[in-house]
C-alpha cells in the first residue's frame, strides 16, 4: 500500500493548490461538496427572503414592504429553492458523494462532465440572480413565468429565464452521468437487485432529468421568443395559447417535483433500514414503486391547471391519474412503517429526522390528494392551502430528508461525530417551527386566504401571526443545526467507519474516504441490508 | 462488455433506399398542408415526422445493430413521449 491510498480525499494532492485543487477536481467526492457549499449560499438566501415575506404578512395592509417588492421576493424565493437548492439538492451533493461508493466504484463514469456540471450550474445561477442587481429589479411573475404577463412584465424576465435554461444543462449532465456510472460501473456481483435504494432512486430521477429537463429548456426559450420578437406562441392576441405555455412549463415542473422527492425517499431508505438494524422490507416492491413513479409522474401535470379552461375530458384524467401516481409513493410508506415494526430502533439524529419525514409527507402527500380532485380544487386552487402542500412536501418532505441525510453521511464525509445532543434539540425546534409555520396555512387556504398577495383581510390575522413566529422558531432550529455541523466538521471526535452499523458499501471504507475509495474493488455477495450476520465494523 | 461487432456492413443500396423514403415523407409532409384534415392534421405531422426519425435513428444511427438494451431504452422513450403528446390533445381536441 503507497501512502497515496492511505490519506483521506480532502488530504491527497492533486495537481492544483488551495481552492484550485477544489474548484478544478474531477473527484465526485469534492464536487459533491462543491454542490453542498454552493446549495447552502443559495439555501440561506432563500431562507432570507422566505423570511422576510413572513414579516410582512405579520400584519394586514403594508407591513414591511410594498407590494412590488414582495411579488419579486416571492418570484427569488421559488426560482432559488427550486432551481437552486431543491432540483439539484440532493442527487448532486448525497448522489456524487455516495453512488460511486454505494455501488462499489471508484468514481462516476465521466468525472469531467461531472465537474463540468457544477461550472455550468455556478454560471446559470451567477446569471439568474443578476437581475437582482438591474435596474428594473427581478421578475416578479412566480417561479412559474406564467404566459401572457411573463412577456408582458417590464422587470428584468431575461436573466432569470435564460438562468434557469442554462441551469437545465447541469441537471441533464448529471443525469446522463448517473444512468451510465449505474449501468456501467458497479461492482463485481451486484447484479441489480443487490443495488442499495439510494442509487436505485438517483437512476429513476436520472431519466426523468435527461427526458423532462430539454422540454422546460426549449419553454424558456420560447418565452424569450415571445418576449423579444413577438412570435406569438402564447399570445391570444398573436393567435397564440397561453395554455399551451401552462402545458409545457408543467410537462417538466411536475416531473421536476419527482426529481425532488425521489432521492429523498431514497436517502430515507437508507436511514431507516440503518437505525432498525433490520433489513427494509419489500426492497422489490420499493424499487418498482420508484420506477412507477418516475413514469406515472410524467403524466399527471394538468394538475395544476385544473382552473385554466382545459377540457372537461383533460380535467378529469388528469385527475384519475393524480390520484394513481399517489399510489405508489403511499406504498413506500408502508413499506418504511413495515420496517420499524417489531425492530430494536436505535434513536439518533438521523432517525429522528427520518420519522418526522414520514409524518410531514403523509401530511404533504394527503393534502395532494384534496388538491388532486375536481371540485375540492376549484376551492383550493391559488390559496394558501397549495402553499402548505407544496411545502409539506418540498420543505417537509425533500428538507427533512436532506437532514436526516447530512447527519447520517456525516461521519463518512467529515470522518468526525457531532454533538448528538445539540443536533437533537436542533431538529425538535426545527420540527415544531415548521408545523408552526405551515399548519396554518392549510386552515387560511381553506377559508379563503389567496398566495401570492402582500396584505389580506382582517379575518385571516391570527393564524398569520402564528405562522410568522412558527418561521422565527424554524430559523432558531436551523442556527443551531448549522452551527453544531459546522464546528463538528471541524473539532468532533474521530468517527470509526461505521458508527450507526450500516450495511451498505460506502460503511466498509474509510472515513472520510480515500481519493479512490477503494483499495481493492469489492465483490458484492449479499442484498444491501443484510442483517441477518454482523460484519466486522 | 458487450460484444463490439460494430464492423457489419450496410449495402450503399439500404442507405439509398431510407434517403428516398425521408425525402418522399418530407414531400408528403408539405404537401398534406394543402389538404384540410381538421383535428387531424397534427397527427399526420407528427406521424409523418416521428417515422422520419425512426428511419434515422433505425439505420443511420445504428439502432438495428445495437444490443437488446438500448432497443428497449429507446422504444420506451418513444412510447413515452406520444403518451405525452396522446394526453395533451386530450384538452386540445375537446375542448
Ligand atoms: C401524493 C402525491 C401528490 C399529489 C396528489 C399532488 C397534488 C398536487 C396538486 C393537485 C397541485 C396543484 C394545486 C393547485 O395549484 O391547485 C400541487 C401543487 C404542487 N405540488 Fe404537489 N402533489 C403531490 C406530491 C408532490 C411532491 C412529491 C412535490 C414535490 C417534491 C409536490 C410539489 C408541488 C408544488 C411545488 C406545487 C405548487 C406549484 C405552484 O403552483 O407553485 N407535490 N400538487
Ligand atoms: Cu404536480
Amino acid at each position: 500500500m503507497t501512502k497515496h491510498e492511505t490519506v483521506s480525499f480532502r488530504e491527497a494532492q492533486s495537481r492544483y493548490k488551495g481552492i484550485f485543487a477544489w474548484i478544478f477536481s474531477t473527484d465526485h467526492k469534492r464536487i459533491g461538496l462543491l454542490y453542498l457549499y454552493s446549495i447552502i449560499i443559495f439555501f440561506f438566501t432563500g431562507v432570507i427572503l422566505g423570511a422576510a415575506m413572513k414579516l410582512e404578512l405579520l400584519a394586514p395592509g403594508k407591513t414591511v414592504m410594498d407590494a412590488a417588492t414582495y411579488n419579486a421576493i416571492f418570484t427569488l424565493h421559488g426560482v432559488i429553492m427550486i432551481f437552486l437548492v431543491v432540483i439539484p439538492g440532493l442527487p448532486a451533493i448525497f448522489g456524487n458523494f455516495m453512488l460511486p461508493i454505494m455501488i462499489g466504484a471508484k468514481d462516476v463514469a465521466f468525472p469531467r462532465l461531472n465537474l463540468l456540471s457544477w461550472w455550468i450550474y455556478v454560471i446559470g445561477a451567477i446569471i439568474a440572480l443578476s437581475s437582482l442587481f438591474m435596474s428594473g429589479g427581478p421578475p416578479d411573475t412566480g417561479w412559474t413565468f406564467y404566459a401572457p404577463y411573463a412577456f408582458k412584465t417590464n422587470t428584468n424576465m431575461l436573466p432569470a429565464v435564460i438562468g434557469a435554461f442554462i441551469l437545465g444543462f447541469s441537471s441533464i449532465l448529471t443525469g446522463i452521468n448517473f444512468i451510465v456510472t449505474i449501468h456501467r460501473m458497479r461492482a463485481p456481483g451486484m447484479t441489480w437487485f443487490k443495488m442499495p435504494l439510494f442509487p436505485w432512486t438517483l437512476y429513476g430521477t436520472g431519466w426523468i432529468q435527461i427526458l423532462a429537463t430539454p422540454i422546460v429548456g426549449i419553454t424558456l426559450l420560447m418565452i424569450v421568443g415571445e418576449r423579444i420578437f413577438s412570435i406569438g406562441f402564447f399570445d391570444p392576441a398573436l393567435g397564440g395559447d397561453p395554455i399551451l405555455y401552462q402545458h409545457l412549463f408543467w410537462i417538466y415542473s411536475h416531473p421536476a417535483v419527482y426529481i425532488m422527492i425521489l432521492p429523498a425517499m431514497g436517502a430515507i431508505s437508507e436511514i431507516i433500514p440503518t437505525f432498525a438494524n433490520k433489513s427494509i422490507f419489500g426492497y422489490k416492491v420499493i424499487v418498482i414503486s420508484t420506477l412507477a413513479i418516475a413514469f406515472v409522474g410524467y403524466f399527471v401535470w394538468g394538475h395544476h391547471m385544473f382552473t385554466s379552461g382545459m377540457s372537461g375530458t383533460a380535467l378529469y384524467t388528469f385527475s384519475l391519474l393524480t390520484f394513481i401516481v399517489a399510489i405508489p409513493s403511499a406504498i413506500k410508506v408502508f413499506n418504511w412503517v413495515g420496517t420499524l415494526h417489531k425492530a430494536s430502533i436505535q434513536l439518533e439524529t438521523p432517525f429522528f429526522w427520518a420519522a418526522s419525514f414520514l409524518f410531514v409527507f403523509m401530511i404533504g402527500g394527503l393534502s395532494g390528494l384534496a388538491l388532486g380532485a375536481l371540485a375540492t380544487n376549484v376551492h383550493l386552487h391559488d390559496t394558501a392551502f397549495v402553499v402548505a402542500h407544496f411545502h409539506f412536501i418540498v420543505f417537509g418532505g425533500v428538507g427533512f430528508a436532506f437532514m436526516g441525510a447530512i447527519h447520517y453521511w456525516f461521519p463518512k464525509i467529515w470522518g468526525r461525530m457531532y454533538n448528538s445532543k445539540l443536533a437533537t434539540s436542533g431538529w425538535i425546534i426545527f420540527f415544531i417551527g415548521f408545523c408552526t409555520l405551515y399548519l396554518p396555512m392549510f386552515f387560511l387556504g381553506v377559508s379563503g386566504m389567496p398566495r401570492r398577495y402582500y396584505d389580506y383581510v382582517e379575518r385571516f390575522h391570527g393564524p398569520n401571526i402564528v405562522s410568522t413566529i412558527g418561521s422565527w422558531v424554524l430559523i432558531l432550529g436551523l442556527v443551531i443545526i448549522v452551527y453544531n455541523l459546522i464546528r463538528s466538521a471541524y473539532k468532533g471526535e474521530k468517527a470509526s467507519k461505521n458508527p450507526w452499523g450500516g450495511r451498505t458499501l460506502e460503511w466498509s471504507v474509510d472515513s472520510p474516504p480515500t481519493l479512490e475509495n477503494f483499495e481493492e474493488i469489492p465483490v458484492v455477495t449479499r442484498g444491501p441490508y443484510d442483517y441477518r450476520k454482523k460484519t466486522e465494523a | 462488455m458487450d460484444k463490439q461487432d460494430n464492423n457489419h456492413i450496410i449495402p450503399y443500396k439500404l442507405y439509398l433506399t431510407v434517403l428516398a423514403g425521408l425525402i418522399t415523407m418530407t414531400i408528403v409532409s408539405v404537401g398534406v398542408t394543402k389538404i384540410d384534415l381538421g383535428n387531424l392534421s397534427v397527427f399526420v405531422a407528427i406521424l409523418l415526422a416521428s417515422s422520419k426519425s425512426a428511419l434515422v435513428l433505425v439505420f443511420f444511427m445504428h439502432l438495428k445493430f445495437d444490443n437488446t438494451l438500448l432497443k428497449i431504452l429507446v422504444t420506451s422513450v418513444f412510447i413515452l413521449v406520444a403518451l405525452v403528446l396522446f394526453i395533451t390533445f386530450l384538452d386540445y381536441n375537446y375542448r
